[in-house]
């Protein structure tokens, strides 16, 4: 398999994590699923540093982000499918 | 492939338990102590001081877990004779006297009414006998199942809940069922996960402990402390810049350790050794590296596991640290802290299965007397977990 470029936890999450260095706004990268081997491409809308995310759907504000399957936090700036997702808008729930 | 499948080489003590490393440690019973501590360590090569801040005006549970530190780290297999120095023979006692209940050669000195002078000289002696004593001993082939392997990951990024947090898992759920002791601790780094952690509790009285432990963290540190929603703290500085957004997202990569089938048989407080038999246990631990190490270290393990990301360069003074990490560019910019590159993991050329053997054989040679690089290094962080303020 060639070298991905975001690999996803679950089926069901919706962001991703970046695994190369040096990854610019406009690559299509190839995203593997690492719950079951499965692929699919995806464009990245910004320079996205290695272990940083990138959403996989479009979102607005108050929306839940799900990794590992799980509720990791809430959005609180629009953003849309192909974005980095990160502190600027992703927040948590707690504390 | 299992490449731990029997033995390695390592040091039978007179309790039955088995060290990886011989040391013989100087230990300060309080703060006041560490000069003396350091300076016999100085006269007597082969010895190591392990000064810290604390000792002095501790009282209720803070002292309780004061002296089960020293005691424990003075106990833990790893260390084959210590001199303790205090200032003054009352506590001094009560640490060497917990320490000879392990049978191993220990001995007590107290500053006050001789000075620091006749003291480190009586000590440096008894130091240079415990040299000669255990530089004799000799590694032993031992049952895998002997070995107690503590796991705690540090400056952790998304890397780590891709790659070394399982290749750490993967390693529990091959060696717990052989018989070794694992331990898992970080409290507040549970937080976002914690109903995952509850339904890993052997039994229903587990799960109901664990959760009361998380939830006393809640209600008496986080809520009467935080001025903000913890940001730059949980997640680290170092957490946000290698990805990790929120609480939730780092705890659900953090108990990726546990791996896949093991339960833990009990909840333990902080440097509480371990009485349930071999199996996973949880203990309840600050998240700080330094400190969590230290408290595990004193429950009697002998062998961490530490899962890092952005490259937390932590170590032990008794303990070997193996650092994993699958962060490529943590790989390329400060591989001499890098035990195991598990970096293949990230580019679907080495699967977790293939990490968590590697881990067992670097465990087997990190067992068998390999330096880490953390030892190499020259890390010997120490740091006593401190309750509340003092008297």
């Amino acid at each position: 398999m060639a070298e991905p470029h975001l690999l996803v936890h679950h089926k069901g999450d919706n962001v991703g994590v970046v695994v190369v260095e040096n990854l610019t706004a406009g690559t299509e990268m190839l995203c593997v699923v690492t719950e079951d081997n499965s692929d699919f491409h995806l464009v990245v809308n910004h320079d996205v540093p290695i272990g940083h995310k990138v959403g996989l759907a479009d979102f607005a504000t108050g929306d839940t982000v799900i990794k590992y399957g799980q509720d990791i936090g809430k959005i609180i700036a629009a953003a849309a499918k192909g974005d980095h997702v990160h502190v600027q808008n992703l927040k948590t729930k707690r504390w | 492939m299992n490449a731990l499948n029997n033995s390695f080489m390592g040091y039978m003590r007179e309790n039955g338990r088995v060290g990886v490393r011989n040391h013989v440690v100087i230990l300060p019973v309080d703060d006041i102590s560490n000069a003396a501590c350091e300076a016999v360590a100085n006269n007597i090569k082969g010895t190591m001081a392990l000064p810290h801040a604390y000792g002095r005006l501790q009282f209720g549970e803070d002292l309780d877990l004061h002296f089960r530190t020293m005691i424990g780290t003075g106990s833990n297999p790893n260390v084959a004779a210590c001199v303790v120095i205090g200032i003054e023979p009352g506590w001094t006692a009560r640490i060497v006297d917990g320490i000879a209940r392990t049978g191993k050669p220990v001995v007590g000195f107290s500053i006050e009414q001789n000075g620091d002078i006749n003291t480190i000289a009586a000590a440096s002696r008894a130091a240079k006998e415990f040299v000669h004593m255990t530089s004799e001993y000799q590694r032993q082939e031992c049952d895998v199942s002997t070995l107690w392997v503590s796991t705690k990951c540090g400056e952790s990024d998304t890397t780590t809940g891709l790659s070394s947090c399982p290749t750490v898992g993967n390693m529990y759920d091959k060696l717990l069922p052989k018989g070794i002791y694992g331990v898992f601790g970080e409290t507040s780094e549970i937080t976002g996960a914690e109903h995952l952690c509850e339904a890993r509790a052997a039994n229903p009285e587990e799960a109901k402990k664990f959760m009361s432990i998380w939830q006393a963290y809640q209600d008496e540190v986080i809520e009467p402390f935080k001025t903000s929603d913890l940001s730059e703290s949980q997640p680290t500085k170092g957490n946000i810049e290698g990805g990790l957004t929120t609480i939730e997202e780092k705890a659900l990569g953090n108990l990726e350790k546990i791996g896949r089938s093991s339960t833990y048989i009990d909840a333990l407080g902080p440097a509480e050794e371990p009485e349930k038999g071999a199996g996973l246990y949880f203990m309840d631990t600050s998240s700080a590296a330094a400190e969590c190490v230290t408290l595990m270290a004193a429950a009697g393990y002998v062998v961490h596991t530490f899962p890092t990301g952005q490259g937390n360069v932590v170590g032990n003074p008794i303990v070997p640290v193996i650092k994993i990490t699958g962060n490529p560019r943590t790989v390329r910019t400060m591989s001499e802290h890098v035990d195991l590159d598990v970096s293949g993991v990230l580019r679907r050329e080495m699967t977790i299965d293939q990490a968590g053997d590697a881990l067992i054989e670097m465990i087997r040679r990190t067992a068998n007397g390999r330096a880490t690089a953390a030892e190499a290094l020259g890390h010997k962080e120490f740091v006593m977990t401190k309750l509340y303020r003092s008297a």
